[in-house]
């Protein structure tokens, strides 16, 4: 991939990240935090990648770090996100 | 087959980048949030899966899985346990692990290029260093940050010269950083980069103090936003790329709102000290005195009230007693009173961290309101009812000029008839700042534990029947 693309890539990407959070509400942004903290969890599969690709000790025990932290990124964010969003409810959901 | 595989992995992490900005968008709205977690969490399972079959991973699957597994499982179960009181430093856990899988990305990467195995060209060798640097320090900045938060260290270390001593040290890692950049140095170089960077994390985290812990952990979740997009760009891995500085941007400005509702800067909150400020000034003359009520004569004043506001704090949380507060607002709606939720945008141990933990009692999120709407109300409010909430209800911020809270926006509770603050004893709060609310003509200090008072309230509402 070219620098120049990747720029643009970069660009239009930090456009959308900062049209997303604009107008959230405060009572969504602990929610928000922890989900975006999932989605960079994403980086497990550079780090599968990585460690597949890996043929020296090092770069096995690294890769097998990078594969580890990324996984817990991936499962934490996600387990903590699910608890918190799934117990908001509105007034008219309570009552059923 | 192969034609088909060479489709398939990049269609699959196409589709999760757009799904990842989807389930994003869908989580700024409390409505459709659930949904929101729930695609972006099919999208990375996706993606994940598809990683297995990727053209250039040629080995290793057993330790892939086995590596998976075990921070899986770990995480799991770590994040399944946790109280919700606890939720802000496990989402700084889980950050690090995400900085720290970034910065073993950029070692490998740079470890390979070291030995000849690969070239890169200038832009890639700039993103990987910078990746680099960044993904280390949120990773040992955010175990501080989880460290200080779980109460392991409890200490902010500060001590001349402190901010002198990180110039240095950022300056040697960038040093480094060039040096990497330039030339194909040697495996020791790089270590002593990725050494420098850790250190780093650990120096910018340990003075800050435990308040400003939030704004913190959001920037090191911007941080490792970026460093995964810029090994995104590293593994040539548009998914990567997309989700990390989507993140990073977010973050950002997620981080700039939080510290906004604080009334400090982000340099601010990194660079100086809370409460700096109440040695060089002595503050206006505290006039008055508090006046305490007993919990039955206040739960008559709830009881008989047209429109009542709470008003939570962390030590409603720390109490546990968010469940007995519903209860009690239960009661009371069951006599008619309109009974609503003010949340401070800090409230809790970071924004939206309070309106987590009323939730979790069953309170509903449309009973709840922001400090923007309804700060009007409270001149028309016959009871506002603070439980455990200190520093964002002192008029100070309004009146004392000198005051190291003076401009930051407070609920304005003194302006409600009648006002009841449920505290533990007579001391001042987290922030060490006399409180001017408790010396009001119309406050009254009803002390006790959050979740026996309020349990006294429930019996007293009840004991006037219906």
């Amino acid at each position: 991939m070219e620098g120049w693309v990747a720029l643009y890539i970069f660009m239009l990407a930090a456009f959308t990240g900062i049209e997303i959070i604009a107008r959230v509400p405060a009572i969504l942004h602990t929610p928000l935090m922890s989900g975006s903290n999932f989605i960079h969890g994403i980086v497990l599969v550079g780090a599968m990648v990585i460690l597949g690709m890996a043929t020296t000790t090092t770069e096995i025990v690294v890769g097998f770090v990078a594969v580890f932290l990324a996984a817990g990124n991936v499962v934490g964010g996600y387990v903590v996100t699910d608890r918190m969003l799934e117990m908001f409810k509105s007034s008219g959901q309570k009552k059923e | 087959m192969t034609g088909f595989i060479n489709f398939i992995v990049p269609a699959a992490y196409f589709t999760a980048a757009v799904m990842f900005i989807y389930g994003l968008k869908a989580m700024s709205s409390p409505v459709t949030a659930r949904r929101g977690i729930i695609w972006s969490g099919v999208a990375m399972a996706v993606a994940v899966l598809v990683t297995f079959m990727h053209p250039k991973v040629g080995g290793n699957y057993a330790l892939i899985v086995l590596a998976i597994g075990l921070g899986g499982v770990a995480a799991w179960i770590s994040a399944r346990k946790v109280a919700m009181t606890d939720m802000p430093q496990m989402i700084a856990l889980y950050n690090g692990m995400g900085g720290g899988a970034a910065a073993a990305i950029a070692a490998v990467e740079l470890l390979k290029r070291s030995s000849g195995e690969v070239q890169m060209d200038n832009v890639t060798v700039v993103l990987a260093v910078l990746g680099g640097i960044i993904g280390a320090i949120a990773f040992s900045g955010s175990l501080i940050a989880f460290g200080k938060l779980q109460g392991w260290i409890r200490k902010s270390w500060r001590f001349s010269g402190q901010q002198a001593l990180n110039l240095v040290i950022f300056l040697a890692t960038l040093a480094l950083g060039a040096l990497l950049m330039m030339t194909e140095s040697s495996p020791m170089v790089l270590l002593a980069f990725f050494g420098l960077a850790l250190v780093m994390g650990v120096l910018m985290t340990v003075p800050i103090g435990g308040a400003d812990m939030p704004v913190v952990i959001s920037l090191y979740n911007a941080l490792t936003g970026l460093a995964v997009g810029f090994e995104g760009y590293v593994l040539q891995n548009p998914a990567m790329m997309i989700a990390g500085i989507v993140v990073g941007a977010a973050g950002s400005l997620l981080t700039q709102l939080m510290a906004k509702s604080m009334n400090r800067s982000l340099g601010n909150v990194l660079f100086a000290g809370f409460g700096k400020a109440d040695e060089d000034s002595a503050g206006i003359e505290v006039s008055g005195e508090m006046k305490s009520i007993d919990a039955t004569d206040a739960s008559i004043q709830l009881a008989y009230a047209e429109k009542v506001i709470i008003i939570p704090g962390y030590g409603l949380a720390v109490a546990q007693a968010q469940h007995k507060l519903w209860e009690l607002t239960e009661l009371l709606q069951h006599r008619g009173v309109k009974v609503s939720f003010a949340i401070h945008p800090v409230a809790g141990r970071m924004p939206g961290h309070m309106n987590v933990l009323l939730a979790e009692a069953g309170v509903p999120y449309d009973l709840i309101f922001d400090l923007e709407d309804i700060n009007a109300q409270f001149p028309t409010t016959d009871v506002a009812l603070v439980i455990g909430a200190n520093d964002v209800v002192n008029p100070a911020a309004r009146k004392d000029t000198a005051s190291p809270i003076y401009g930051m926006p407070i609920l304005d509770v003194d302006k409600a008839k009648n006002c009841i603050v449920i505290k533990r004893g007579q001391g001042t709060g987290f922030s060490g700042i006399e409180n001017l609310l408790f010396f009001e003509d119309n406050t009254r200090m009803l002390y006790g534990d959050a979740q026996k008072v309020a349990q006294a309230l429930i019996s007293g509402v009840k004991s006037l029947g219906e």
